[in-house]
């Protein structure tokens, strides 16, 4: 088994998404390297790391590829499953280890399933949104695959900021929630700009023949924004705390349906 | 259903009225539960203490414009579903002390 400690680590990179730096450590510099490629934007040389990861590389085969993620709690660490990565995290060491080969693909999940459990503590989430940022304010497309999330980060005009177009980070502090940018991207292939805003509205795309918005119910809100969260944990106590985290979201957060073509003019409705 | 029936909320439930409809998240599973007025009604009366017919009579029938037996078969029903899917416990004894209630209707 791989040691925890970092001393014999010949690289290590700081990915910080939300305003979390992790530290992520492994003898192989060359994945370093390509992971720093890959997070341009969101590393930092921060010594201030607030969780910690080794990074043991596998050969390809000896991992059993993709399957169900599975992510359980068990004596005080989070155990994390896919096939192709098998890592754990002890939140009250702030250290974990991720098994993998070396692609970039299963530290990408791996970050994604911390980040939710992270948000889940502080009543934040993960959703399926793209989002961006316009004169100040961040706005949020919510929807399954194909509802229009890289579309609507197509078609945002100039002056917006993309944050990014497949999975959006949503925080709640303590002047409300905010918005960051993520390098988790879609079919834009583009990595958001690692800002935030104060979110201002969240929208759930509707494919139409026309573009109109319109105001959902707080039940129907909710039910559509705990469709997009993404909560890969099977524990009771992080289901509980994202179904408030949406809950409390509907009540503070405009939430309206948009029924759009793909048409710039749609982003004229954007307020 | 014969005899008396006391009704109690989960533990392993989180619930919050949004709206006029009541969501109710069954952990760990995430399974989603969503009951309209008359349903909430007798959710949050599940108390584990308070026969059904008498939430039924006290609280649906003076709430709602309909007949105490029809009431009640509609209740008995919901109630039915809802312990099925493990969101509410059943008893014939009152469900007493209640269990850790989870947070409801705020």
């Amino acid at each position: 088994m791989a040691s925890l400690s970092t001393a014999s680590a010949a690289a290590d990179v700081v990915i910080e998404i939300g305003g979390f730096p992790i530290r992520l450590s492994t003898d192989d510099p060359t994945f370093v390297e390509m992971l720093k490629e890959r997070y341009a934007g969101f590393v930092t040389s921060g010594t201030n790391a607030q969780i910690e990861f080794d990074v043991a590389l596998f050969p390809p085969d000896s991992m059993l590829g993709n399957g169900d993620v599975r992510v359980e709690r068990e004596s005080g660490q989070w155990l994390m499953d896919r096939g192709d990565f098998r890592a754990n995290w002890n939140p009250s060491a702030a250290r974990g280890i991720i098994r993998q080969s070396a692609n970039p693909y299963s530290i990408n999940s791996v970050l994604r399933i911390v980040h939710t459990l992270l948000l889940a503590e502080q009543g934040g989430f993960l959703v399926h949104a793209s989002s961006a940022v316009r004169n100040g304010r961040a706005f949020l497309f919510a929807g399954v695959s194909g509802a229009g999330k890289t579309t609507m980060a197509r078609l945002a005009p100039p002056d917006a900021t993309l944050l990014t177009d497949e999975i959006s980070y949503v925080s709640r502090q303590k002047d409300g929630y905010y918005a960051y940018g993520t390098p988790f991207a879609g079919d834009l292939g583009r990595l958001g700009e690692n800002m935030r805003a104060p979110l201002a509205a969240l929208y759930l795309l509707r494919k139409g023949t026309e573009n109109k918005v319109e105001p959902l119910g707080a039940a129907e809100a909710s039910r559509a924004l705990l469709e997009n969260i993404l909560c890969f944990a099977r524990d009771s106590e992080v289901v509980r705390s994202v179904f408030e985290a949406a809950c409390d979201f509907v009540c503070r957060v405009p939430i309206r349906r948009l029924t759009f073509t793909p048409d710039a003019r749609v982003w004229e409705m954007i307020a | 259903m014969s005899g008396k029936c006391y009704v109690a909320r989960s533990s392993k439930i989180a619930a919050r009225m949004m709206g006029n409809e009541m969501m109710i998240m069954l952990a760990p599973e995430s399974t989603l539960f969503t009951l309209n007025e008359v349903g909430s009604v007798i959710f949050n009366a599940a108390d584990g203490t308070t026969p059904l017919e008498e939430i039924v009579a006290e609280r649906v029938c003076s709430e709602f414009d309909v007949e105490f037996d029809v009431a009640l078969k509609d209740a008995e029903h919901i109630v039915k579903e809802l312990a099925g899917h493990g969101v509410l416990l059943v008893s014939d004894k009152p469900i007493n002390p209640p269990l850790a209630f989870a947070q409801v209707a705020r």
